[in-house]
């Protein structure tokens, strides 16, 4: 049975779609989190250090990546499919209908873009945090400052945001990301059948409000702390250290 | 009122599948704005056979919009820019004088070129004939009274029911996808009490054929929609992966 | 000189047909596997025969001209299919639909088919439905029905304007089925162009791959054609644009009797001719003169008006408008059959009240509907009939009255048929609008789609095991033996000839030419002088035709003009045989209006003491005149009168 999952294109769809709304979540979350940073460094740490190297932070990394994985090949893997099946001769003219968005048609293109940025992020973030506990764990070499470091989240978003090229950066890469999510949205509850004629509009506004939301609460965090960095206020986190 | 128009065509012409296609330009003068665009290629024939030249090939039929056998690809729009018609529908009127107007042929890899703007849609037939019936032989069926169906239920299988299987949307699609075709069909007999006792054999095997004839997968771009000429809604493709997944589901 | 049996079973009129069931020879299921039949035509009687003989296990080729058989022209029918139901309760019975299909057709078909085509009628709604067809129902759930001319009962079933469409895709997912089981095998893009006989009986066919011209040939025990209406020999009639009559013509060649070829039906409710570059008229359903009143203005200078542009429609005030219908005919008003209906029109153009600048259209006006029932439940109706008109007329027949004018739609004559369907040479079947049987003079509404798929589902099914019967012993054919030979040569020889004539004129243009001839002098009024003059004019179109037509390209390959020019030369045979009938039928009836013969009112007036028969014209030989056979009409069950719609 689960042969259909690769096999038949609903059910190939089907993949996307959960990894798809399993990434929503997980941004969600994410958002909620980064939000905290704004209030106290003192909490968002203790979120830091509550999804350090442990079992279940890891059981979650992994589960995580693998979302991230699947979602990914299976995009690279439809869109190979999806251009064969177009055929060898392409259209001379091209003319979007007026009802059909811009993201929807482009997004491996929004994809890649996050994949790019995600390289980034990891770099900024997990690669200074949860990776130094882990080769640390596995018995390799970790300088003193750079362990003390791991579970000091709060620090990292100040050092990453005080410069504006990496701000703009993840600014771009949030406005992919609205972009993906403004289509992936409704499309994964469409993908799985959850849609009709009465929900269809719905939907669609739900999907976009969500996706509004998610991007606008990382970008307020990126974009205070960058402010606060850049013109040296001083003033984050609002309930103080 | 009529008047008429001069327009220059880009026309792609192809021998065959095989054969590699190019495009031709004709200039065509004083055409009346009444006549519909498919009136305005048989003029050009016309003019092509009167100076011993091949003729251009495309499908017809009907020429009202209901047989679903006209294609055409015309300036970025399958059955062109005007909503809810057919090419045969199309009228010369919603064109301006001097415009220069491409037409293609359907282009999709289960849609080879037969010659010209002819394409073979016998995809579409396969994957009907793979379950887009409900199994009754003729004869000992029950009263047609016997079953009632409320207003709201027939009316949207009937709305389902009116693609003409033209492949529009599979020739719209950036994928090459035929889910709108199908889901039409799904949905239809699906709504229906009649078809409800093979809707899950139905949805399986039709989308079995229709991924094994080498349409491409959907992802909801809606282009399909747009470009219908019979509006098709995009509900009927949650309908038929709905149906689809609770199949496979229980499997 | 040969007699003309028509098989009709003894006994009582309703129990004819039960009668014949109970007697008729039959196949056993082992047999059915080893006899091929091929059906011609995808169309409601082709498709559902097809299906139907494949479910009962008999091996069927299948062929269409269309790349796909959902594709065929009934699919083009708008307004519905009638039966006896009596679901409305308005006093509607097998009986009533029999009567009024005889006394529609004015007293020139067949008692004994007409009354199995009633009896049957309920059957073809209950398969319907179970097929899945999504008819139009009531709130309550049970099905809707509307009315249509020449009926006081409301016993039409609708799909919205889409009944065609919806029937056949029905009748096609039942042949869809069967090709996947195997028991059909579809021939798409293939057009037939011969019949091989052997030892007189119809064994195969010879085909023309439409994609790359190649010849194929296919042996089967029978060969049913139903190949749909030959309206196109008037070039613009609201038929498919590939619609056409040559099977029919290679059956008459072939010695198959061609039945009333000069009753044509022209129905009062088209879209007018707006241009010469028109390639196809497009009808508007009868099922709008439900709520739809015919008038044109009273006074002749307001519709001088009106042509010039000057004046609106909708300026005119009602008491200067003439609902000419409703005057003439005030018990049927709208609904009267359309032959009376298209007459009326044209008197009233003729006269000098046409509207539009050609002076030959009328108005179907819905204002007193909208204003009654809301725009909404006229949109509910006939939504996309409106978006139809608009879509060709620029003009929106919510505000202002539509135009319409009639056009051929519809042939009653065709191939002729005995009871079993059979045609004259034994194993031809011609089901459908393609042979004569059961409209007479004139088909009225909703009844095409019921006798085709009568004809299709209940009826051939059974009489063709009759035949088949005592072909069991008769082993599968070779497509090598010398008929086969013979008749591929022919075509062959044909299809080089009209190349190689390599005249001046296009295909099209001779068939402008052959449809301006019919419309004129065989049109909706006829004289014996007009039809003198259409023989002679046709005479002189053929020798154009074989002497000046152009065709490009090779005869092995795709060639478009080269399918057309085939059937234009079957189209003006076709053309001959119409005038040929309508000149030796000295009587006004249905579909077939002569001048000569009209009471004082302008009403048809038949001839029933000299003319109540079927001619069949047989075929006699390249050149020379055809033969007229006459099937006698004994009415034994119903009284001959006058149609009278008007009390
Ligand atoms: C616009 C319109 C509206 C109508 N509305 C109604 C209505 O509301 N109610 C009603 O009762 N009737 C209606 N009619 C009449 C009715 O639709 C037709 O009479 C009926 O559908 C004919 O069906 P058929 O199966 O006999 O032939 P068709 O549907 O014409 O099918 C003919 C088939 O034969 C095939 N064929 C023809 N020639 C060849 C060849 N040489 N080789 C191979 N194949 C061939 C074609 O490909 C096609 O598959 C309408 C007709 C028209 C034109
Ligand atoms: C944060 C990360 C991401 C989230 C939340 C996300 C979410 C989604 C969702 C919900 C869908 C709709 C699924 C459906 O239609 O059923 C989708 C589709 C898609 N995603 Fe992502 N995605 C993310 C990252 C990526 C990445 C990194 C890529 C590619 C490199 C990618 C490529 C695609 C493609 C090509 C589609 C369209 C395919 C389809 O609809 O079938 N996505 N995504
Ligand atoms: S769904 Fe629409 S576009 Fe697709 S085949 Fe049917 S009518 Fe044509
Ligand atoms: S020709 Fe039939 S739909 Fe266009």
């Amino acid at each position: 049975m689960s042969l259909f999952l690769t096999q038949s294109s609903i059910g190939r769809k089907l993949v996307m779609s959960i990894t798809g709304l399993f990434l929503i979540l997980f941004l969600t979350f994410h958002m909620c989190m980064n939000l905290v940073a704004i209030l106290s460094a003192e909490g968002y740490n203790a979120i830091c250090e509550f999804l350090g190297a442990n079992w279940y932070a890891l059981v979650g990394t992994a589960v995580l990546a693998a979302g991230f994985i699947i979602h990914i090949i299976y995009a690279f893997w439809l869109t190979v499919q999806n251009r064969a099946a177009r055929g060898a001769d392409r259209y001379a003219v091209v003319d979007k209908p007026k009802d059909v968005e811009w993201a929807s048609q482009n997004m491996l293109a929004l994809g890649i873009i996050m994949l790019a940025f995600l390289g980034l992020h990891l770099y900024h973030f997990w690669s200074k945090m949860q990776l130094v506990d882990l080769i640390e764990m596995a018995g390799g070499d970790v300088c003193s400052q750079a362990l003390e470091n791991t579970t000091n989240g709060f620090y990292h978003i100040v050092n990453t945001f005080s410069s504006p090229i990496n701000t703009l950066l993840y600014i771009i890469a949030l406005a992919a990301l609205w972009f993906h999510l403004s289509h992936g949205f409704w499309s994964a509850l469409q993908t799985i059948g959850f849609n009709n004629t009465t929900w269809f509009d719905r939907i669609k506004w739900i999907g976009r409000i969500w996706a509004t939301i998610v991007v606008l609460g990382f970008i307020v965090t990126i974009v205070m702390f960058f402010l606060d960095g850049f013109f040296g206020l001083n003033i984050l986190p609002l309930l103080g250290a | 009122m009529a008047k008429s128009i001069n327009i220059t065509l880009k026309v792609w012409r192809q021998k065959d599948a095989k054969s590699k296609g190019h495009f031709e330009t004709y200039h065509l003068e004083n055409i009346s704005t009444d006549s519909s665009f498919l009136e305005m290629l048989d003029i050009l024939n016309e003019k092509l056979v009167d100076e011993h030249k091949e003729p251009i090939a495309f499908d017809h039929d009907c020429r009202e919009g209901i047989c679903g056998m006209c294609s055409l690809y015309i300036n970025g729009h399958p059955h062109g820019y005007e909503s809810e018609v057919t090419t045969c529908q199309l009228h010369m009127r919603k064109f301006k004088d001097g415009d220069v107007i491409t037409v293609e042929p359907w282009r999709s890899r289960a849609f080879p070129v037969i010659r010209d703007l002819m394409v073979d849609r016998g995809a579409y037939d396969k994957i009907m004939q793979a379950g887009g019936y409900i199994s009754v032989n003729t004869g000992g069926t029950p009263d047609a009274n016997a079953i009632p169906i409320s207003k709201e239920i027939a009316d949207e299988a009937m709305d389902a029911a009116t693609c003409i299987g033209c492949g529009a949307c599979a020739a719209a699609c950036k994928n090459g996808s035929a889910m709108l075709f199908v889901s039409a069909k799904v949905s239809q007999l699906a709504l229906l009490p009649q078809g409800k006792l093979e809707a899950a054999r139905r949805a399986k095997a039709m989308v079995a054929k229709m991924d094994e004839l080498g349409f491409g997968n959907c992802t909801n771009t809606g282009a399909c929609a747009a470009e219908c000429p019979k509006s098709i809604s995009l509900s009927n493709i949650a309908r038929l992966n709905r149906e689809f997944l609770c199949a496979k589901l229980k499997d | 000189m040969s007699t003309i049996d028509s098989k009709i079973p003894k006994g009582p009129l309703a129990e004819k047909w039960t009668n014949y069931k109970n007697t008729q020879k039959l196949v056993n299921p082992a047999n059915k596997r080893r006899l091929d039949i091929i059906v011609i035509g995808t169309g409601l009687a082709g498709a559902s025969a097809a299906a139907t003989l494949g479910e009962l296990g008999f091996n069927v080729l299948n062929f269409c001209m269309q790349d796909s058989p959902r594709r065929a022209h009934s699919i083009a029918a708008q307004g519905g299919i009638n039966a006896a139901k009596n679901y409305q309760n308005d006093g509607d019975s097998i009986y009533r639909l029999f009567y009024d299909t005889i006394k529609g057709g004015d007293y020139r078909a067949r008692e004994a088919n007409v009354y199995r085509l009633a009896e049957v009628s309920n059957n073809i709604i209950d398969q319907c439905v179970a097929q899945g067809v999504p008819f139009a129902r009531e709130y309550g759930g049970t099905l809707a029905n509307r009315s249509f001319g020449g009926a006081q009962v409301s016993r039409t079933f609708y799909a919205k304007g889409q009944t065609g469409q919806q029937l056949l895709l029905g009748a096609y997912s039942a042949l869809s089925r069967q090709i996947q089981k195997g028991s059909v095998k579809e021939y798409t893009r293939r057009e037939v162009l011969d019949i091989v006989l052997i030892d007189g009986r119809a064994r195969g066919v010879i085909v023309r791959n439409m994609t790359n011209g190649k010849i194929e040939r296919y042996a089967a025990h029978a060969v049913v054609m139903a190949t749909g209406g030959y309206g196109n020999a008037y070039f613009l009639s609201t038929n498919a644009m590939h619609s056409n009559g040559s099977v029919a013509i290679q059956a008459y060649r072939k010695g198959a009797y061609f039945a009333n070829p000069c009753y044509v039906q022209i129905h009062p409710t088209c879209i007018p001719v707006h241009g010469d570059y028109q390639s196809k008229l497009t009808l508007m359903s009868e099922s709008l003169r439900n709520d739809g009143r015919i008038w044109v203005p009273k006074k002749k200078e307001d519709a001088e008006a009106i042509r010039a542009g000057k004046l609106k429609p909708t300026q005119i005030k009602e008491e200067d408008r003439d609902y000419y219908l409703e005057r003439r005919y005030p018990a049927f008003g709208n609904l009267v059959p359309r032959d009376v209906a298209s007459r009326a029109a044209k008197e009233r153009c003729d006269a000098g009240y046409g509207v539009a600048p050609s002076g030959l259209a009328v108005y179907l006006d819905f204002s007193e509907a909208i204003n009654r029932l809301g725009k909404d439940a006229i949109k509910a109706k006939y939504g996309n009939l409106f978006q139809m008109y608009e879509k060709i007329a620029d003009e929106n027949p919510y505000e202002t009255p539509m135009m319409i004018y009639p056009a051929i739609h519809y042939t009653m004559g065709g191939i002729w048929v005995d009871y079993e369907l059979q045609t004259s040479i034994p194993g031809l079947f011609a089901i459908g609008e393609c042979n004569f049987s059961d409209h007479g003079a004139n088909r009225l509404g909703a009844s095409a789609l019921m006798q085709g798929l009568a004809d299709g589902y209940f009826v051939l099914p059974y009489t063709i095991q009759n035949y088949l019967s005592d072909q069991i012993q008769v082993p599968r054919f070779s497509v090598d033996t010398p008929e086969f030979e013979e008749a591929e040569r022919s075509v062959v020889e044909k299809e080089n000839r009209i190349l190689n004539i390599q005249g001046h004129r296009t295909v099209d243009s001779i068939h402008k030419d052959l449809g301006h001839i019919m419309w004129e002098y065989v049109g909706m009024g006829r004289t014996k002088e007009s039809l003198e003059t259409a023989i002679e004019k046709l005479k002189d179109l053929k020798k154009e035709f074989w002497s000046n037509v152009y065709v490009p390209g090779k005869v092995e390959d795709l060639n478009i003009e080269l399918g057309k020019a085939l059937r234009l030369a079957d189209f003006i045979e076709i053309g001959e045989l119409i005038a040929h009938d309508a000149l030796n039928r000295n009587e006004s009836c249905g579909g077939h209006f002569r001048e000569e013969y009209q009471t004082p009112e302008g009403e048809a007036l038949r001839q029933d003491e000299e003319y109540s028969y079927v001619s069949c014209w047989k075929y006699t030989g390249e050149g020379s005149a055809p033969e007229l056979l006459k099937e006698p009409l004994d009415y034994e069950f119903t009284e001959r009168k006058t149609r009278n719609y008007k009390n």
